[in-house]
C-alpha cells in the first residue's frame, strides 16, 4: 500500500489535505489528538519522516519529509473560564480566532507573537516566539499551564494541568515550549489568561537610536512598568527614524498613573495613538517579521542591548530589528547567509548571548540549526531528550546545525 | 555499598568534621518539615564548596551509591530524605551570594543561601527576590529551585520558575552542565525550566542566577473578614475577575485565625470571623495603588465582607503578614501531629471545595484548618491530630484521600508548591496516566540514567510502562482523547494506603 493509501485507511479520506503539494509531499490533517498519535505510531513503524506544520504561515514548508502533518484541524477551544482566567485550546487554532473568542468572554492572552495573525497557537508555543508584551507579561512559557503532546512514536503525553499553580511531576511543558516540535507535536494547550485590560494605550516617540535608548533607560529608572517598551527600526515601525513604542495596559488608574510617569520621564515627547492606530501599529510590526526570509532572536542582558544592536548592524544589518531593552531581548529579520549567521552566533556565544533561529529556508535552517553553541554538557542532554521523545527520528526539525 | 573506605574518602574531600556517621547525628536529618515521613541516612556529608560537591558526587558515582541533596530540610513532601543505602548531601554551607548586578537586576547565588537573606542583600539596591515561601527565613534557594517554590506574592510575580535565569548543575555522574543564560534566554530547549521543580532528581544545583525585582514604591495591605467560608471564597473569585491582579491574596479560616491569635504572632485578626482575606496591592505609583485598593475594597464589600481595614503603616502591615507567615507554626502547636496538603483547584470552585473539606472534617471528626494562597486556588488544609490515639491516623489518612479526591474531581492538581517527594507518590496516578508517568521517568533517566540522585521520589515507578521501541498505535475510541486531556484515572480510585512509602 502506498503511504497515502495507508493514511487514508487509518484516518479517513478527508484527513489528506493535499495529495502532493509543490514539493510533492502529502499534507495530512488529523482530526483529533488520538489521530495524531495513530499517525505517528504508524510513521514510526514505517520509518516515515514527518514535518510539522501549523497554519503554514511561519516556517517555510520545505523540510524534506515523507509527509507533512498539519494541526489545522485541531482547532477546537474546549474551555474558556473567565472566572479562573484559564482556557484550554487545541494547538491548531489560529491566534486571531482564539483572541476573538477570549475577548468575547472578557479575557486576554497577553502574547503578541510575530507573524501573521492566523498563526496557530501550537506554533507560537513550539517556537516560543513572544513579542513586545514579553516586557510586561513574560515569555511564552509563562502563559502555558500545561500541554498534551504526541511523541514521534505516537504516545500521547500530558504535562502540567489547567490550574494556575502546579508542581506535580517534572515540568515537561517547558521542553515543549520552544522545542520547535523536536520533542513532540503539541495537540492541546492550557493557557493562563488575564482579564481584558480596562485601559490599553500606546505611545510612540521617533528619534535616533541613541536618543531613544536613553529615553528607554529613563523610563525604567522612573520605575514604570509598561506592558511593552519596544525599540524598533524605521522600516519596522514604518517611520522616518527609529521608534520607541510604549504600551500601557491594566486598570484605568494604573494606566493613568503610568501615563503621567511616562510624561515625566520623557518630557512629554511621546505621541498617543488612537486605539485603531495602535492596533495597526503593533499588527504591522508583527507581520513584517513574516515577510523576510530569515528571523532570529537573541537574549542578552538589558544593559547590553545597545551594544548588541551595534553588533547586529555591523554583521547582518539592522533594517528590521525590534528590541525590548528592558528584558534584553532582540528580534531580527532580513536576508542573510549561513556563514554570517554562524559567525554571529559564535560572536554572541562569546558574550554569553544565545541566538535562536526562528525562521529560515531549510537550506539555512539545516545548516545553522534553531539552536547551537550549547554550553558545556548541554549537547548530550538535548540528544538524550530527542531520543526519548522521537526514538525513530520521525520529526524533521533542524534542532542543531550541521557545523 | 557504603564502606568504611568510602566514608574515609568523603572525609578526605570535605574534612572529617563535615561527615556525620554517628546515629545521633544522622537522626536529626531523618525528617523534613513534614513529620509523617522518617528515614535515617547512612551518612551525612556537608561540602563547603562547589568543587567539594563535584568531588563527592564523583566518588559516590564510582561506588554506585545513591545521593540525596538537601537544603534546609523545610520541605513538606519528604523530598530531602535518604535511607540507609544513601548519602545525604547537605548544601547549607554553600551559602555565598556570589554577586548582585543591580543594573541588570540579577543575583548569582550558591544553593544554600537562605531565601530571605537574598532579599535583605538586594534591598540596598532597591531590589528584592520575589518568591517568598512562608518558610523564607529558613529555606534555601536551592530547595526553592528544586521544589519550584511559591509564596503569597507569587500571585502577581510568578513562582520560582519565573525567576530563575541560569543554573550550574552537577549531574549524578559528576559531570557539570551550565543551563540557561544570564538574560534568561535558553541555549536551545528550556532546560532551566525543565530542571526547576525536578525535586533533586536531575542533579544538584550548585550555582543559581535569579532575577531580582525593583522594590514596589507603593503598597496597600487590606484585611477583610467574612461570616462564612463560602462568601470568602466567592469574594476571591470576584477579586480575580476584577482585572486587578493583587500582589497577594491569602485566606485563613477561623481555626487558623484562632491558632494565630493564641500565639505570639497574634496579628489582630477577628476571632469570630469564619474566614479572613489578606489582600495586598503594590506597584510603582502611589495614586494607582490607592485607586486599585479602593476598587478592591469595594469589590470585597459588595461580595459579603463584614468589614475591611487597611494597614495604616508598615508596622501594621508587617504584623498582618507575620500572622499569615507563622500560621503554619502556630497550628503546629494545636496538636502533636499535623498533615498538610497542597492541592490546587480552579479558583471559581473554591466556595464549593471549602465546604466539601469542612464536611469531610465533620464526617471524620477531625480538626481541619485552612491557610492558603487563595488567589491561586492553592489550598493548604491542615489536619491536626495526635498520632498516638489508636485508629486516628487511619481516619486522618482516609480524610486526606477524600479531600484530594474532591480537589481532583473539580479539575485540580495534587500539589501546587510543596512537590511530590514521597508524600504524594500515591496520588500521581490519579492525575497522570501511565504513558505520561513513563515519559517523566524517561526524562529523568536522560539526566540520571542510574536513577541514583534522590531515588524513589516524584514518579511512582510501579505505575510506569516500558519506554523503548515503538509505541503500539492506539485504537481511536470515543472519548479517549478527552480522558487523556483531563487525567486518565478514575477519581474514585484514590489508594488508601498509609503514609508508608510506596514501594518502588
Ligand atoms: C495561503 C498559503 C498557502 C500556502 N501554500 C503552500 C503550498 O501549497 N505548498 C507549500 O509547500 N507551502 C505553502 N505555503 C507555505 C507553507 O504552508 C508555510 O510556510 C508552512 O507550512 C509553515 O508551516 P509551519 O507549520 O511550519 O508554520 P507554523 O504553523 O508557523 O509552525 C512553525 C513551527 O512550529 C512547529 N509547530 C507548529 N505546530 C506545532 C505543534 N502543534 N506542535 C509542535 N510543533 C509545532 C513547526 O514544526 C514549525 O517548526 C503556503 C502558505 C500560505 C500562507
Ligand atoms: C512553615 C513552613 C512554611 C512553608 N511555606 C511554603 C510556601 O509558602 N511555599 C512553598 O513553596 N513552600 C513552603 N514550604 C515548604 C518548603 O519550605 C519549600 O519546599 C522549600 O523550597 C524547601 O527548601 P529547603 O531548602 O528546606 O529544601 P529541602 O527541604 O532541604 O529539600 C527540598 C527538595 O529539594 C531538593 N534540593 C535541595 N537543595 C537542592 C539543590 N541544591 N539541588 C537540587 N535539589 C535540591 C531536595 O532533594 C528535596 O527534594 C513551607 C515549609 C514550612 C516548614
Amino acid at each position: 500500500m502506498s503511504l497515502l493509501d495507508r493514511v487514508r485507511a487509518l484516518l479517513g479520506d478527508d484527513a489528506v489535505e493535499i495529495a502532493g503539494g509543490p514539493d510533492a509531499v502529502p499534507r495530512v490533517a488529523p482530526p483529533s489528538p488520538d489521530a495524531v498519535a495513530l499517525l505517528l505510531g504508524t510513521a514510526r513503524q514505517e520509518g516515515w519522516r514527518v514535518r510539522l506544520e501549523g497554519a503554514g504561515t511561519w516556517l517555510p514548508a520545505d523540510a524534506p519529509a515523507d509527509l507533512a502533518l498539519t494541526t489545522r484541524r485541531l482547532d477546537r477551544v474546549p474551555a474558556i473560564e473567565p472566572q479562573d482566567l484559564s482556557a484550554t485550546a487545541e494547538a491548531g487554532i489560529g491566534c486571531d480566532l482564539l483572541r476573538q473568542q477570549l475577548a468575547d468572554r472578557g479575557t486576554w492572552l497577553a502574547l503578541d507573537p510575530p507573524g501573521l495573525a492566523g498563526r496557530t497557537l501550537g506554533s507560537v508555543v513550539a517556537t516560543a516566539t513572544a513579542g513586545p508584551l514579553r516586557q510586561g507579561f513574560g515569555a511564552v512559557r509563562d502563559h502555558v499551564l500545561g500541554v498534551t503532546f504526541v511523541t514521534g512514536d505516537g504516545r500521547l503525553v500530558q504535562s502540567g494541568g489547567r490550574v494556575v499553580k502546579n508542581v506535580a511531576g517534572y515540568d515537561l511543558t517547558k521542553l515543549e515550549a520552544g522545542g520547535f516540535g523536536a520533542f513532540g507535536v503539541i495537540v492541546l494547550v492550557h493557557l493562563r489568561l488575564r482579564a481584558l485590560p480596562r485601559a490599553d494605550q500606546t505611545f510612540v516617540l521617533e528619534g535616533t537610536r541613541e536618543d531613544l535608548t536613553q529615553v528607554a533607560e529613563d523610563i525604567a529608572a522612573a520605575g514604570l512598568q509598561p506592558a511593552a517598551l519596544e525599540l524598533m527600526s524605521p522600516a519596522l515601525a514604518r517611520r522616518e527614524g527609529w521608534a520607541l513604542a510604549v504600551r500601557l495596559a491594566g486598570s484605568a488608574a494604573l494606566v493613568a498613573a503610568e501615563e503621567a510617569g511616562l510624561r515625566g520621564a520623557s518630557g512629554g515627547r511621546f505621541t498617543a495613538l488612537r486605539a485603531d492606530e495602535a492596533h495597526g501599529f503593533w499588527m504591522r510590526a508583527a507581520e513584517s517579521f513574516a515577510t523576510r526570509p530569515v528571523a532570529f532572536r537573541t537574549g542578552g542582558l538589558p544593559d547590553s542591548s545597545d551594544e548588541l544592536l551595534d553588533l547586529l548592524q555591523h554583521q547582518v544589518g539592522d533594517e528590521w530589528v525590534s528590541a525590548s531593552p528592558g528584558v534584553g531581548a532582540i528580534r531580527w529579520a532580513g536576508d542573510t547567509t549561513v556563514d554570517r549567521l554562524r559567525r554571529l552566533r559564535r560572536t554572541l556565544a562569546g558574550l554569553e548571548v544565545p541566538l535562536t533561529l526562528e525562521r529560515a529556508p531549510w537550506s539555512i535552517r539545516s545548516a545553522v540549526g534553531h539552536f547551537g553553541a550549547y554550553r558545556e554538557g548541554v549537547g548530550p542532554l538535548v540528544a538524550g531528550l530527542r531520543r526519548t521523545f522521537d526514538p525513530g527520528e520521525a520529526f524533521v526539525v533542524a534542532v542543531e546545525g550541521s557545523e | 555499598m557504603i564502606t568504611a573506605g568510602l566514608v574515609e574518602g568523603l572525609a578526605g574531600i570535605v574534612g572529617a568534621r563535615h561527615v556525620r556517621t554517628a546515629p545521633a547525628e544522622r537522626v536529626t536529618y531523618a525528617r523534613d518539615g513534614l513529620p509523617t515521613h522518617r528515614r535515617v541516612p547512612a551518612v551525612v556529608v556537608l561540602p563547603g564548596s562547589r568543587d567539594e560537591v563535584i568531588a563527592v558526587v564523583r566518588l559516590l558515582a564510582t561506588h554506585g551509591v545513591p545521593v540525596v541533596p538537601r537544603g534546609a530540610g523545610t520541605g513538606l513532601s519528604g523530598g530531602a530524605l535518604a535511607d540507609a543505602s544513601a548519602v545525604l548531601l547537605v548544601l547549607t554551607r554553600l551559602n555565598r551570594i556570589l554577586g548582585i548586578d543591580p543594573t541588570n537586576r540579577i543575583a548569582l547565588v550558591e544553593p544554600g543561601v537562605v531565601n530571605a537573606r537574598l532579599s535583605v542583600a538586594a534591598a540596598p539596591h532597591g531590589l528584592y527576590y520575589a518568591p517568598d515561601p512562608s518558610s523564607q527565613t529558613a529555606c534555601t534557594v536551592g530547595g526553592n529551585v528544586a521544589e519550584n517554590a511559591g509564596g503569597p506574592h507569587c500571585l502577581k510575580y510568578g513562582v520560582t520558575a519565573q525567576h530563575v535565569l541560569a543554573l550550574e548543575v552537577v549531574l549524578g555522574d559528576g559531570r557539570v552542565v551550565e543551563l540557561g543564560s544570564p538574560g534568561g534566554e535558553p541555549w536551545g530547549p528550556d532546560l532551566v525550566g525543565l530542571f526547576v521543580g525536578s525535586e533533586g532528581n536531575f542533579g544538584i544545583a550548585t550555582r543559581i542566577a535569579v532575577r531580582l525585582l525593583p522594590l514596589p514604591r507603593a503598597v496597600r495591605t487590606l484585611l477583610a473578614d467574612f461570616m462564612s467560608l463560602r462568601t470568602a471564597g466567592e469574594a476571591v473569585s470576584a477579586v480575580i475577575a476584577s482585572g486587578i491582579v493583587p500582589a497577594a491574596l491569602e485566606m485563613m479560616d477561623q481555626s487558623c485565625v484562632r491558632a494565630v491569635e493564641d500565639s505570639v504572632y497574634a496579628a489582630g485578626y477577628p476571632r469570630d470571623a469564619a474566614a479572613v482575606l489578606l489582600v495586598e496591592l503594590d506597584g510603582g505609583s502611589d495614586a494607582a495603588v490607592t485607586a486599585d485598593a479602593e476598587t478592591i475594597q469595594r469589590v470585597l464589600q459588595e461580595h459579603g465582607a463584614r468589614s475591611t481595614r487597611t494597614a495604616a503603616d508598615s508596622r501594621e502591615r508587617e504584623r498582618l503578614w507575620q500572622g499569615r507567615k507563622k500560621a503554619f507554626g502556630a497550628m503546629g502547636r494545636l496538636s502533636r501531629d499535623l498533615v498538610v496538603q497542597d492541592a490546587v483547584v480552579p479558583r471559581s470552585t473554591l466556595p464549593d471545595v471549602l465546604e466539601t473539606i469542612a464536611r469531610i472534617a465533620a464526617t471524620y471528626q477531625l480538626t481541619v484548618s485552612n491557610v492558603f494562597h487563595a488567589g491561586d486556588g492553592n489550598l493548604h488544609p491542615n489536619i491536626s491530630f495526635d498520632g498516638r490515639v489508636p485508629g486516628l491516623k487511619a481516619r486522618v489518612d482516609t480524610a486526606s484521600a477524600e479531600i484530594m479526591e474532591a480537589c481532583i474531581a473539580v479539575g485540580g492538581t495534587i500539589t501546587g508548591e510543596h512537590g511530590v517527594g514521597l508524600d504524594k507518590l500515591r496520588y500521581m496516578p490519579l492525575i497522570f496516566d501511565a504513558e505520561s508517568l513513563t515519559a517523566m521517568r524517561a526524562v529523568r533517566r536522560v539526566w540520571d540514567p542510574e536513577e541514583r540522585v534522590n531515588p524513589g521520589k516524584v514518579v511512582p515507578v510501579h505505575a510506569c510502562r516500558e519506554w523503548s521501541g515503538a509505541a503500539k498505535p492506539r485504537a481511536i475510541g470515543p472519548g479517549s482523547a478527552e480522558r487523556d486531556r483531563l487525567g486518565a484515572a478514575d477519581p474514585g480510585a484514590v489508594p488508601r494506603g498509609s503514609w508508608e512509602d510506596v514501594p518502588a
